[in-house]
């Protein structure tokens, strides 16, 4: 692979030294006066790198021993029961589990095309004037509180699927045959959720991908040029490719995003410890169940419930990125 | 570069998200103290718990303030939360819109916890029919009927008896009910368990049940959000929510059997009926849902107020005592105002006298 920024690399670097004219001796006095501070940063960096794992393995570890409880209690019928019932103790998860994976692949779905599709427009075609507007509008969309895409998800979103995009699908377009896009359309499902969710992961993979894209070394595009490529041809030869293992990152970030976001997915999923396979019908994710129940829950059992929820999501979560990351291993070893 | 503009307007999301939850800290005045402050930073008594009646807590807390100089921080982290933080004793009171289960009262670390209801509040049944007039008249059997999934079509004609002249529709019923743990769905299950065996025994009463049909919305506005937006649609909201967005209510049946709109009349009747057969022993951790009187409305509640009966510090224990009582006489005037309904004089009295009997270290009475 070809370095894609040479110059900082420290050939280059050396480079720079050989050729620069003889500095002033002052120089290179302070440059020996800093090597306290050198040590103290290494420590304060080190610290830093430690800490944040470390906060990782705390959090787990709570989690672990408050879910304990219900996980004995439960066992592995926690995972496969659709029970939710705070008056019996009665605990189990899979409708949430269901709920979870679904609305985050489906959003991923349509947001990776969108976001990999807005980054190549903005690095390749774009003119040069619109070209920091739109990436900046594009991130101001990662700045936006969930509870506000929760609210204009009620009062926009929703009742368009309701009225026009459920019976379209179900009815006009005939996909309604399909156990997918069935029953009633009450607007609140786990289609709302999947939306709005893409939306929101939308500018975490298209910030990511923008930057990879960017990195593309120059001499590759021109390289794939000079041999008769078409610009289309280029970028789907030479540039994505090149930036595919980056854009599977940046796909991740969102994918991680979207497993946990918790407020607005709570406003328009429904929350119906169902599992049903229509996108029409509502679901629960196991972050909403957290976010409902947590402040009213007094049972110990039912708290302990709720903390196994957040472990199972947390197991999750770690599952799907471990597998994600697999992915882009593997992709970029094809790449080679 | 733009990488650093990324990193610092994701984290700004993230903080921003973070601000997100339940926006119930409505700090009439007296907040000037930040609610996060759990150890009371400078407040004289520390209490938290239920957020249905924070406004009217704030409220009295902010006029007590005023006039006492007592300055005292509530904070609203839900009835649940309430309870866990009496038992732990990490407050000096709580606050519950669902009286405390005999298994919870074991567990209270400080011993015997005495329950003084503060206020009253009422759930309303709210609908979205076209055509159909406010105050449609329901009965209980049929809100657990259709809350079970029996009764599924509007003109059914169980809901058509109780309404001649009321053209209804061959509509289906959305049934719409609160996803979040909250003392709105207590009373309401509570109501629903009291006038129909079926749905005692299956899912019962509690802050959540396993719900046989319909769709969660987070909170009041999210259950009246979905109503609004859906034809067929039917469900729960607290009355000073209904109220204050003027939502067409059902007329519920009384256990006079007498059709009654939900008022703050209603509910403090309610109240009264109850009181006047309450035996002078009682700890308050009563249900007033389809209470006796022609007036009653059906779906009220107390929301009550938690205090161990012996106070380990002499200071707090007076202070907390002199609001309750407060509370009870002064603080009653206000409550309207805010949509809730006051406490009868006979449930004053009841109170007035059970909180003699709160225990002072050192006191002799």
């Amino acid at each position: 692979m070809v370095d894609p920024l040479p110059h900082t690399g420290l050939a280059g670097r050396a480079a720079e030294v050989a050729t620069a004219r003889p500095r002033p001796r002052r120089r290179v006095v302070r440059l020996q006066g800093h090597r306290a501070a050198d040590r103290a940063y290494s420590v304060l960096t080190t610290a830093a790198a430690a800490a944040v794992p470390l906060l990782l393995l705390v959090i787990a570890v709570v989690v672990t021993m408050g879910a304990w409880p219900a996980l004995r209690q439960f066992g592995l019928g926690f995972l496969t029961s659709s029970d939710w019932d705070p008056v019996r103790n009665v605990y189990g998860v899979a409708p949430a589990i269901y709920g979870t994976l679904v609305t985050s692949f489906l959003a991923l779905l349509i947001a990776t095309p969108l976001a990999v599709g807005a980054a190549v427009f903005l690095t390749e075609y774009s003119p040069e004037w619109l070209r920091r507007p739109a990436a900046f509008l594009i991130d101001l969309l990662a700045a936006i509180p969930s509870v506000i895409f929760g609210l204009w998800a009620i009062f926009v979103l929703v009742p368009i699927l309701r009225e026009h995009v459920m019976p379209f699908l179900r009815d006009t377009l005939g996909l309604g045959a399909t156990p997918f896009f069935s029953g009633p359309a009450y607007g609140p499902s786990l289609l709302a959720a999947s939306l709005i969710l893409a939306v929101m992961i939308l500018p975490y993979i298209s910030a990511v991908s923008r930057e990879v894209l960017a990195a593309v070394p120059r001499s590759q595009r021109e390289a794939a040029l000079a041999l008769g490529a078409t610009q289309w041809e280029m970028i789907r030869s030479a540039v994505i490719p090149f930036a595919r293992s980056g854009i599977l990152g940046g796909v991740i970030l969102g994918l991680g995003r979207a497993l946990g976001e918790t407020m607005a997915v709570t406003m328009v999923i429904g929350n119906r410890q169902e599992i049903s396979a229509s996108l029409f019908a509502p679901g629960y994710t196991l972050a909403s169940a957290i976010a409902n129940q947590f402040s009213e829950a007094t049972g110990d059992l039912q708290l302990s419930a709720l903390m196994a929820a957040g472990f199972v999501l947390f197991v999750v979560t770690l599952i799907v990125n471990a597998g994600a990351r697999w992915l882009v291993w593997r992709t970029g070893r094809l790449a080679r | 570069m733009t990488r650093t503009w990324i990193i610092a307007v994701a984290g700004l999301a993230l903080a921003a998200c973070g601000g997100g939850d339940k926006g119930g800290n409505a700090n009439t005045g007296s907040g000037a103290q930040p609610q996060a402050s759990a150890g009371g930073g400078g407040a004289d008594l520390v209490g938290a718990g239920a957020t249905f009646p924070n406004p009217i807590y704030q409220r009295w807390f902010y006029d007590y303030a005023q006039s006492t100089g007592v300055k005292i921080n509530y904070q609203s982290i839900g009835s649940g939360g309430g309870i866990r933080q009496v038992s732990e004793q990490t407050v000096d009171f709580g606050a519950s819109d669902s009286p405390m289960s005999d298994q919870e009262m074991s567990q209270a670390k400080g011993g015997a916890v005495m329950h003084f209801p503060s206020v009253i509040g009422a759930v309303a049944v709210t609908y979205n029919l076209p055509g159909a007039p406010d105050g449609l008249k329901l009965t209980g059997d049929v809100l657990a009927a259709i809350f079970q999934g029996k009764v599924t079509k509007w003109n059914d004609p169980g809901i058509a008896a109780l309404n001649p002249g009321v053209k209804l529709p061959a509509q289906d019923i959305l049934v719409v009910h609160r996803s979040d743990g909250s003392g709105t769905t207590y009373i309401f299950t509570d109501y629903l368990a009291a006038v129909s065996p079926a749905w005692k025994a299956s899912p019962g009463k509690g802050k959540d049940v396993q719900w046989p049909v319909g769709l969660g919305g987070k909170g009041n506005e999210g259950v009246a959000g979905q109503i609004k937006q859906t034809p067929g649609a039917l469900g729960y909201v607290e009355l000073a929510y209904a109220r204050q967005n003027k939502l067409p209510v059902a007329a519920v049946r009384n256990a006079a059997g007498k059709f009654v709109q939900p008022s703050l009349q209603g509910a403090t009747a309610a109240a009264a009926g109850v009181a006047q057969s309450l035996p002078p022993t009682t700890d308050f951790r009563i249900s007033i849902v389809n209470a006796p009187g022609a007036d009653t409305y059906p779906i009220s509640s107390f929301t009550w107020l938690l205090v161990y009966q012996n106070q380990t510090d002499a200071a707090k224990g007076r202070k907390l005592v002199d609001f309750i009582g407060w509370a009870l006489h002064d603080g009653q005037k206000e409550v309207q105002a805010l949509d809730y309904a006051p406490l009868p004089a006979n449930m004053v009295q009841m109170e007035i006298e059970r909180l003699k009997t709160v225990k002072l270290p050192g006191a002799t009475t």
